[in-house]
């Protein structure tokens, strides 16, 4: 096997290795469903309260499917960088020899897949509780938009949890650093939606072009993370 | 590279914000020694260990560590060696062997491998399953050192491995470490507890204001 054959396999591995060992933590946990989905409903329900309209609420209702996946991103990856820190494991993942890269994309994974599991239930209680429409097309849409979105929020939560780890404030540091760097993914994601629950008659196809400025955030950021992920941890 | 010293440092400096936390270090360990770094707390103890780590950078001087130079291939050191601080590296919420065998995967260990280091730390009876949350810190302190045979470690570098273990849990430790340094691991262990720590160790060295002063080897 040539070196970067080899190289690319140790990546896959190591990646395979960290996302299983972090959505069995989670299903042990149970984080993300007894504490992190709560949240995320909560803030829903509150939302229509204050919001009071069904009218309003059908119009904004992309728009809060996205904010509160993006409140309850931060706790995710707090989450998923407290059980590296709490009793020392991430000294132990510098020491162990894995590629960064793997590390980086394992860890990326596992957020991913959490944030999905968040977005549908999400996108379930707006169909509830904002009476949102969806279409058969505007559905391919709204899941292609879900997996490029969340692939993208996983990819920059990875990296900010990564440098802000072993940062003092770490819990008010993360929303500083993640907030700002998300707003495309906010923007892309909420107009892809509106396009999808067909929000004020815009069609699905208007989404299209929402959808790829997603892909490109993701791809740039998992890329970034990839490469970049091995010096933040050395922080 | 068997002929490779664990640990070679020549006037190392290792600098932690702007303050030189190691000031000119000498040390030289061989292989299959048990050295016992002894000092007053903020001496550099953890420094020096973190150092041979490949964890903090060599500021000045040179060290070597299984051969690697210091300088230029802390990340090769990185694969070599098993660091065990205050903390174990343990995951409370996975099971023992599930710990054990995610340490041993990341360095490619077989099954029989991450079977053996639960062996040899007498983890594989009815604790293989128990979750780490579940464990009494010796059980959890072994556990750590299980992790780091399956992640064949050849330099283990200990800070206080003592610490919160009751007196059956020390003894359950040295002899561990003992039996490790008989396999062919060279350890470091930096400790206040000199009376426990130096029937232990086969050399002491002192760490005082970042210079380390060998204090030979121990009866």
């Amino acid at each position: 096997m040539s070196g970067t054959r080899r190289a690319f396999a140790s990546v896959r591995a190591t990646a395979r290795l960290i996302a299983v060992k972090d959505l069995r933590i989670e299903r042990r946990g149970r984080v993300l469903t007894n504490q992190v989905l709560p949240f995320a409903l909560i803030v829903m329900v509150m939302f229509a309260f204050a919001l009071d309209s069904d009218a309003v609420l059908e119009r904004v209702a992309p728009g809060l499917v996205w904010l509160a996946t993006l409140f309850s991103t931060l706790f995710v990856i707090a989450r998923s960088f407290a059980v590296e820190s709490s009793d020392g494991a991430l000294d132990q993942l510098r020491t162990s020899g894995a590629p960064s890269a793997g590390i980086f994309l394992g860890k990326a994974l596992a957020l991913m897949v959490q944030l999905l599991v968040l977005v549908v239930v999400l996108v379930a209680a707006a169909v509830v509780l904002y009476r949102a429409d969806i279409s058969w097309q505007g559905g391919v849409l709204l899941v292609t938009t879900a997996l490029a979105a969340t692939c993208g929020l996983a990819a920059v939560g990875t990296l900010y949890g990564g440098l802000s780890a072993g940062a003092k404030g770490r819990e008010t540091l993360l929303p500083l650093l993640v907030l700002p760097v998300v707003a495309p993914v906010l923007i892309g994601a909420t107009r892809a939606t509106e396009s999808a629950f067909g929000t004020n008659g815009i069609a699905v196809g208007e989404g299209w072009p929402w959808l790829g400025l997603l892909v490109v955030f993701a791809v740039l950021f998992s890329v970034t993370g990839a490469i970049a992920f091995g010096s933040l941890l050395d922080e | 590279m068997a002929h490779d010293l664990p640990v070679e440092l020549s006037d190392a400096v290792a600098v932690l914000g702007a303050f030189p936390v190691l000031a000119g270090a000498n040390l030289t360990v061989q292989r299959g020694e048990i050295v016992l770094l002894r000092g007053p707390n903020g001496a550099g103890k953890t420094t020096l260990l973190r150092l041979c780590a490949g964890l903090i950078e060599l500021e000045r001087g040179r060290g070597r560590v299984l051969g690697h130079d210091l300088s230029t291939d802390r990340w090769a050191v990185r694969h070599r060696v098993g660091l065990l601080g205050h903390a174990n590296g343990l995951y409370p919420d996975l099971t023992v062997t599930e710990n054990v065998a995610f340490w041993g995967r990341t360095v490619g260990a077989s099954d029989a491998e991450i079977a053996a280091a639960l062996k040899r730390m007498a983890l594989d009876g009815r604790l293989a399953e128990v979750q780490v949350s579940r464990l009494s810190a010796g059980q959890r302190r072994r556990t750590a050192l299980a992790a780091l045979v399956a992640r064949r470690a050849e330099l283990w570098l200990l800070d206080e491995p003592h610490a919160g273990l009751d007196a059956a849990g020390r003894d359950e430790l040295d002899e561990v470490l003992r039996q490790a340094a008989r396999a062919g691991a060279t350890i470091m262990v930096a400790s206040h507890e000199l009376e426990r720590a130096g029937t232990l160790a086969t050399r002491q060295v002192e760490v005082v204001a970042g210079q380390v002063r060998d204090l030979g080897a121990t009866s």
